[in-house]
């Protein structure tokens, strides 16, 4: 059972890279990466889990209970505020393209090569 | 004053990041007083590296730890290893980020005229800030997820200024390209921390590499870490995003990217030569480094050559440059495990390699600001359509040739003295990698000259804005960095004793970075 | 003064040669031919078959025409590899990572 998350994380990090990799519309490239971050995060989190154990608030955690670990649950957070700020200017870049050249196509977009 | 040496290692990132929130409130008091504020902080940022360098060199390591009831407590009530956030600075951190804090104040200087016609300049200078913080908390930060979130803070800000001349499709697309890319790469550093901290439940560089067992998790890591962090310093074949993005960001902002890409090139080596030292294969990751930096070098000079867009040629050279690095710090981890090697020319290798990052920094920055003078006056950036500009811009024809020189590794000035360094040593490592650097040398000596022949020879200009020179705050921040690159040039020795050597023993020193945090029970 | 560890490297030194050798220069030059003559015909350049010799200025796609043609083989796959399409450089991107991937992995890193 304890894989099972890590399954899923490396599938989300999977389709999200093949997201990336593959797709030439701006937006899927954008939901790719955002993909990509929720894996991490979910493995981050998964990093500490324990079987069993309660949230980690200290002041609510019954008696020799045991707890999951608090510091992924903060870097997790943190990584999510980070992936909101990416996420919310890579979209607003997309659109800013697309006014520019009326496509989201990647191909099509770009000026600089060589 | 007590106070003020106690807080060193965190008012680097401290001052650019207050200064860069209350930017837009203090905006609103009018035009100069903001350029003052902005420029005063730079200048406090960087007389507060110096403070910092300063004590470093003085009196070693220093530790700083972030949120607990004293910032010299590192590990609280019987801990076993720190719990908290730590700022630790060593030599090589210090060195990085006086030499990234000199380029901002030259650039801070620079910006106040060169922007001036633009739309959004409280913003940009918010922005510029940010990158300074980014930056600077890379270089100064002891906690691995503490350095993929001053990453963070670096490139989104860099990704907003690079898309800052928004009316142009081109940069839009730089920004988009590079920001791609660019979360990518952090996500997977962010992963190699992941895997870190589930292997060892923690997160400090030192605690790390005092239990580093290179199992295969540990080797995951390493592998995600050494590929994203190359990426983002911009190594052939990863460095597609470099002239895209240096090309399309305003000039001013180009020259403090460079060395916002150093700060990543910092984490590599902070990674290879700290967190996993001897305890992994160093032939195999120095030469894995070694081979990307004969690649980017190669490659980026002979892709410059062809170039006609100013800021995109720089940009292929800093690509190229940045491969002498790698190449002198490759060889220096190559041969970390045999001591009479390393004490032959391994040493000597690293020496040049972090003095090339100094002297790059510098020259580069000063050449990506006489592109923004020479775009300023003519309007283009394409060669091909400017000529004669020598004619009326002495003073940026001087910097420029100053660059230029320093860049092709001319004596006296300073990129010859880190070249030369490379160059020797490199040789008794292996005698093909010394002449494949000196052939990149001429070939980028090759290339500046054609710059030089179509930009500021030629018949005096006949365009419909008259050629003058820039005004006087743009050359005050050129003049800042050709300063630098000639006294540079003029005492390598001084520079070599001072801070390359020390910040060299630093990036050597895994036992003493260590022990500083977790203290004598390892 | 620069130790090399091979060597050494002192600008200034090598700024009083360049001073030494500037001298010597002058001398040779003062000892110079005695028919040359100011501001007459001698001076000019002399280009053959360019009437207009002042109002000339090389291109910068031009220059070094001669060594990007000759290295036709090198840049063709090389120009053409920098497609500037965003999926390109993510590929490459993770070519590397695999890349070193396997030499960190299988060499017992």
């Amino acid at each position: 059972m304890f894989e099972a998350p890590l399954l899923a994380a490396a599938g989300l990090i999977i389709i999200g890279l093949f997201a990336v990799l593959f797709k030439t519309n701006l937006i899927k490239i954008a939901i790719g990466v955002t993909l990509i971050e929720s894996g991490v995060n979910l493995f981050l989190i998964t990093t500490g889990y324990r079987k069993g154990a309660v949230a980690p608030i200290y002041t609510l955690a019954p008696e020799g209970q045991q707890m999951v670990l608090p510091t992924p649950q903060a870097l997790t957070l943190t990584a999510i505020v980070i992936g909101f700020a990416t996420t919310a200017l890579l979209l607003s870049l997309a659109v800013a393209l697309y006014k520019h050249h009326g496509t989201l196509d990647a191909r099509k977009i770009r000026r600089l090569r060589g | 004053m007590n106070g003020l040496f106690q807080h060193a290692p965190v008012l680097p990132v401290v001052i650019p990041l207050l200064a860069a929130f209350a930017t837009p409130l203090v905006a609103k008091l009018g035009k100069t007083v903001r350029r003052t504020w902005v420029t005063t902080a730079l200048v406090g940022t960087f007389a507060a590296v110096c403070l910092l360098l300063w004590r470093v060199l003085d009196s070693g390591i220093q530790v700083y730890v972030l949120g607990g009831k004293s910032s010299t407590l590192v590990l609280p009530s019987g801990m076993a290893f720190p719990v908290r956030i730590l700022f630790e600075v060593d030599a090589i951190s210090a060195f990085m980020a006086f030499s990234g804090s000199l380029v901002a104040v030259a650039v801070g200087l620079y910006s106040i005229h060169f922007l001036r016609e633009s739309s959004a300049l409280e913003k940009h200078d918010v922005l510029l800030l940010l990158l300074v913080a980014g930056m600077l908390g890379m270089e100064l930060t002891g906690d691995a997820f503490n350095f993929f979130v001053f990453l963070e803070v670096a490139s989104v800000a860099s990704f907003a200024l690079i898309a800052y001349q928004r009316k142009r499709p081109e940069s839009i697309e730089a920004a988009f390209k590079y920001m791609v890319i660019s979360t990518v790469g952090a996500l997977f550093v962010l992963l190699a921390v992941g895997f870190l901290y589930g292997r060892y439940d923690a997160l400090n560089f030192a605690a790390l590499a005092s239990w580093m067992e290179l199992t295969t998790a540990d080797k995951l890591a390493l592998v995600l870490l050494v590929a994203s962090l190359a990426m983002k310093s911009g190594a052939v074949p990863m460095h597609m995003w470099v002239p895209d993005a240096y090309g399309e960001a305003p000039a001013s902002v180009t020259a403090l990217l460079v060395s916002v890409s150093q700060a990543s090139l910092y984490g590599l080596f902070r990674v290879v030569f700290t967190l996993y030292g001897l305890e992994m294969n160093v032939l195999v990751v120095g030469w894995i480094i070694i081979a990307l930096g004969l690649l980017s070098m190669f490659v980026g000079v002979t892709m410059a050559l062809r170039q006609h867009d100013i800021k995109r040629l720089m940009a292929y050279h800093a690509v190229s440059q940045s491969g002498y690095m790698f190449l002198g710090l490759g060889v220096g981890l190559a041969v970390l495990g045999d001591p009479v090697a390393f004490g032959a020319y391994g040493m000597k290798a690293m020496e040049g390699g972090i003095f090339h990052i100094i002297n790059h920094a510098m020259y580069k920055g000063l050449l990506f600001l006489t592109a923004g003078a020479i775009f300023l006056r003519t309007g283009t950036e394409d060669l091909n359509e400017m000529g004669g500009l020598g004619h009326k811009m002495t003073f940026t024809t001087v910097c420029f040739i100053i660059g230029a020189a320093a860049i092709s590794g001319l004596p006296p000035f300073n990129g010859f003295a880190s070249k030369l360094l490379i160059y020797e040593s490199v040789y008794l490592f292996n005698p093909i990698l010394a002449i494949i650097a000196m052939v990149v040398s001429i070939l980028t000596l090759a290339s500046f000259v054609k710059v030089f022949q179509s930009a500021f020879l030629g018949p005096k200009p006949e365009g419909p804005q008259p050629i003058r020179e820039v005004p006087v705050f743009m050359q005050v921040g050129m003049g800042v960095l050709a300063v630098v690159v000639v006294l540079f040039g003029l005492f390598p020795g001084a520079v070599l004793d001072y801070l390359v050597h020390p910040a060299a023993q630093a990036l050597v020193n895994r036992a003493g970075y260590i022990v500083q945090v977790i203290g004598g029970g390892m | 003064m620069l130790d090399t560890g091979s060597g050494f490297w002192s600008p200034l030194w090598w700024i009083a040669a360049l001073g030494a050798a500037g001298l010597v220069v002058l001398i040779i030059r003062a000892r110079g031919r005695s028919d040359y003559q100011k501001g007459t015909e001698q001076v000019k350049p002399f280009l053959s078959g360019q009437p207009e010799v002042e109002k000339q200025h090389v291109r910068a796609s031009n220059v070094y025409w001669g060594f990007l043609e000759a290295l036709k083989g090198y840049y063709r796959p090389l120009v053409q590899s920098h497609t500037g399409l965003i999926n390109d450089y993510t590929t490459w991107f993770l070519g590397v990572l695999v890349l070193v991937g396997v030499l960190i992995l299988g060499m017992g890193g």
